[in-house]
């Protein structure tokens, strides 16, 4: 599904991914952690296609089509999502109503009709009941007036909308309560499935409590610095990241 | 006088032109008209060194050669100009052609018992002496050339007068339609409004372009609103590429009266807005909402002055405006409270979205307040679209064109929230997602 080979990514000229690798099947849901600063978000950017994060060396492949050759809409079309640490407020666009042109946006990329009002209210109907959202809040602005807690729910509503093939959860844990942290995880696991694989990045463990990863990376430095199963996250939580975040520096310094 | 240029338009012609308008043979009108065309003749065109005028040069207006279009009004065939009427109202509507009134193309309905509704021409041309004192007032716009030089060569308008405790529930549209043609055309349209005590009325007006080419319109609009009087008024500038517009419209507001304006500009090469409104009565308020959409080297100038000269009056004001390629627009609104108006609530929000980096807004708020219990605000920003907004939209598979779209429409979603006729509201969002499409 998605296959990162030695990515370095530079953001106004400063190096922040340092050869990055990641392969993650179909299906498979892994987890990134790392300190901040790490470059987590950065690797959510990419992904997403963001501008003025500058590629300078490495490649991304997606279901085997190279990834940095798209625009940021056309991998939103293809299947890939960003759920964003920070939702953008924008006032004057209703919510329904962008959600609506976004979901016809993929369908129509994808060959299938595009939904007139009566279809996608039924959809959004089926998808927001799942995710505790009310239809007072979908009349708002996009995001504006949102808690922290209804925009991540939101950004997990726009994915079960558009129904990716590969989603990139950027600290999508971050802000929550445990209430909305459960309504959340519980959202995104419903949508887990054998063709839709997830990176979750996070810097704690305790999303993973609830959403179980396949594989759990360390990001650290720029780079991968451990890979392992679930109980990797456990190990974090209880050492931290000092030890990963002192050999990241030590092999920065002897590349130097 | 250093603020005269050279080029004044008519300025050898006056004599023969003024004979052909009507009520010439009226001795009040040809001495207002002659006594009005000295005085724009003593004032001269503005230039930039006049304050007001600071920021919108005139030279391209003093360059071409205008025609007087009376009757080269009169002359245009009307399917030349049925297609571009606006559509938005129908009951009652007047059309000017060249400024010149086309009863062929209007149609009123019947209106309440208490209105009368008639064209400025064939009231002159009777020589409606009740409207001597209407068309001699307005002195706060007595150093204003176009002012002047509209009183000096006024022909037609309309002149409407909402009886006491009327309420007129279809709207009043006034459309201008311009046809360029041979020669450049310039006409001074004037229109009386009167709403009496109580009354109630909506009033649309709409200048647009049938024929392309260059020409000038200089419309002034009076408007009187008695005690407890409401009037709504929907202005469209849709005037053609090469064209200039002129306008004035001054207001005066009665104690309980209302004024809601409501002004969108998007046509012309240059064009300058005025609005003066005075709130001359207790508890008297008004509300200037406006729109600004510019591309190519469009020059669109808004300069408003509310005058709160009463105690607890109220205004608001809110313009905003979209600019791209080489587009200037310019925003001067200066509120002045006067001594005795205590209790004043004034607030003013001009916004400017720049799509380009060659595009221009100059904005000025001025307050000059001499009462000491008053609440007033006021508020400017200019800036460009957000990166992280549009990012944020593309990541859900809208293309670039329909994300900018989408967040010009949003910045541009509250000129219409506060309209109360559905009409106007709708006749926006129109002329909006027309704009838009050639982004």
């Amino acid at each position: 599904m998605l296959e990162v080979k030695n990515l370095h990514v530079t953001v106004d000229g400063k190096p922040i991914l340092k050869g990055l690798d990641l392969s993650v099947g179909a299906g498979e849901v892994h987890a990134i952690m790392g300190p901040n600063g790490s470059g987590k978000s950065t690797l959510a950017y990419v992904l997403a296609g963001r501008d003025g994060y500058e590629v300078t060396e490495g490649s991304i492949l997606y279901q085997g089509r190279d990834l940095l050759e798209l625009s940021p809409e056309e991998r939103a079309r293809d299947g890939i999502f960003l759920a964003f640490q920070y939702p953008v407020e924008i006032p004057g666009v209703a919510t329904t109503s962008f959600l609506k042109t976004a979901v016809n946006a993929v369908r129509k990329h994808r060959g299938e009709p595009e939904l007139d009002a009566m279809e996608f209210m039924k959809l959004m109907r089926e998808k927001r009941n799942l995710l505790g959202i009310g239809e007072e809040m979908l009349r708002r602005s996009l995001n504006v007036g949102f808690s922290g807690g209804e925009k991540k729910r939101t950004e997990v509503l726009q994915m079960a909308l558009l129904d990716p093939k590969l989603a990139v959860l950027d600290e999508t844990d971050s802000g929550l309560d445990i209430d909305a942290l459960k309504v959340v995880a519980d959202g995104v696991n419903a949508l887990r499935s054998p063709d839709r694989s997830m990176v979750l990045i996070t810097h704690y463990q305790r999303l993973l409590n609830y959403i179980v990863p396949d594989r759990v990376h360390v990001l650290a430095g720029g780079r991968i610095a451990k890979s392992g199963g679930k109980e990797l996250a456990l190990q974090l939580e209880k050492e931290g990241y000092g030890a990963f975040v002192a050999k990241a520096a030590e092999s920065a310094g002897a590349a130097a | 006088m250093s603020s005269v240029t050279t080029g004044l338009p008519y300025a050898d012609r006056f004599p023969a032109i003024v004979t052909a308008l009507p009520g010439q043979g009226v001795p009040w009108l040809r001495e207002l008209r002659e006594g009005a065309f000295a005085r724009f003749a003593r004032l001269g065109l503005p230039t930039t060194r006049v304050e007001r005028w600071k920021y919108t040069n005139l030279n391209p207006l003093t360059k071409a050669t205008f025609e007087p279009a009376l009757r080269n009004g009169q002359a245009i065939p009307s399917e030349a100009l049925a297609d571009v009427l606006p559509a938005e109202t129908a009951a009652h509507r007047l059309v000017f052609a060249n400024g010149a009134f086309r009863g062929d193309l209007s149609q009123v309905g019947r209106l309440p018992d208490g209105v009368t509704l008639e064209s400025l021409g064939a009231a002159l041309a009777r020589g409606a002496d009740a409207l001597a004192p209407l068309l001699e007032h307005a002195a706060r716009s007595a150093d204003n050339p176009f002012f002047a030089l509209n009183t000096a060569l006024m022909a037609d308008g309309c002149v409407l007068r909402i009886g006491r405790g009327v309420a007129v529930e279809e709207p009043i549209h006034l459309v201008f339609v311009a046809a360029g043609g041979d020669g450049a055309p310039a006409y001074h349209p004037r229109n009386l409004i009167l709403a009496e005590r109580d009354s109630r009325a909506v009033l649309f007006e709409s200048h647009v372009d049938a024929g392309g080419g260059t020409y000038w319109s200089n419309p002034v609009t009076q408007v009187t609103v008695e005690d407890g009087a409401a009037l709504e008024h929907y202005k469209f500038q849709e005037e053609g590429p090469d064209a200039f517009h002129i306008a004035l419209t001054a207001v005066e507001i009665a104690a309980r009266g209302r004024y809601d304006s409501f002004v969108l500009t998007s046509g012309g090469r240059l064009s300058r807005q005025e609005i003066e409104a005075v709130l001359d009565g207790e508890r008297s308020e008004c509300r200037l909402i406006g729109g600004y959409l510019a591309r190519g080297r469009q020059h669109i100038d808004n300069t408003t002055e509310i005058v709160h000269a009463k105690p607890h009056t109220t205004s608001k004001e809110i313009y905003k405006g979209v600019l791209d390629e080489q587009a200037r627009a310019v925003f001067q609104g200066r509120i002045v409270v006067e001594k005795d108006a205590q209790k004043t609530d004034g607030h003013q929000l001009n916004r400017t979205l720049l799509l380009s980096d060659h595009a221009e807004i100059d904005t000025k708020p001025e307050l000059e307040i001499y009462a000491d219990d008053v609440k007033c605000s006021h508020g400017a920003t200019a800036g460009e679209l957000e990166e992280s907004a549009l990012f944020y939209l593309r990541a859900r598979g809208l293309d670039e064109s329909a994300a900018r779209r989408m967040l010009i429409e949003a910045f541009l979603a509250d000129l219409g929230e506060d309209l109360p006729h559905a009409a106007a509201r709708a006749a926006l969002e129109r002329r909006v997602s027309d704009w838009l499409t050639a982004i």
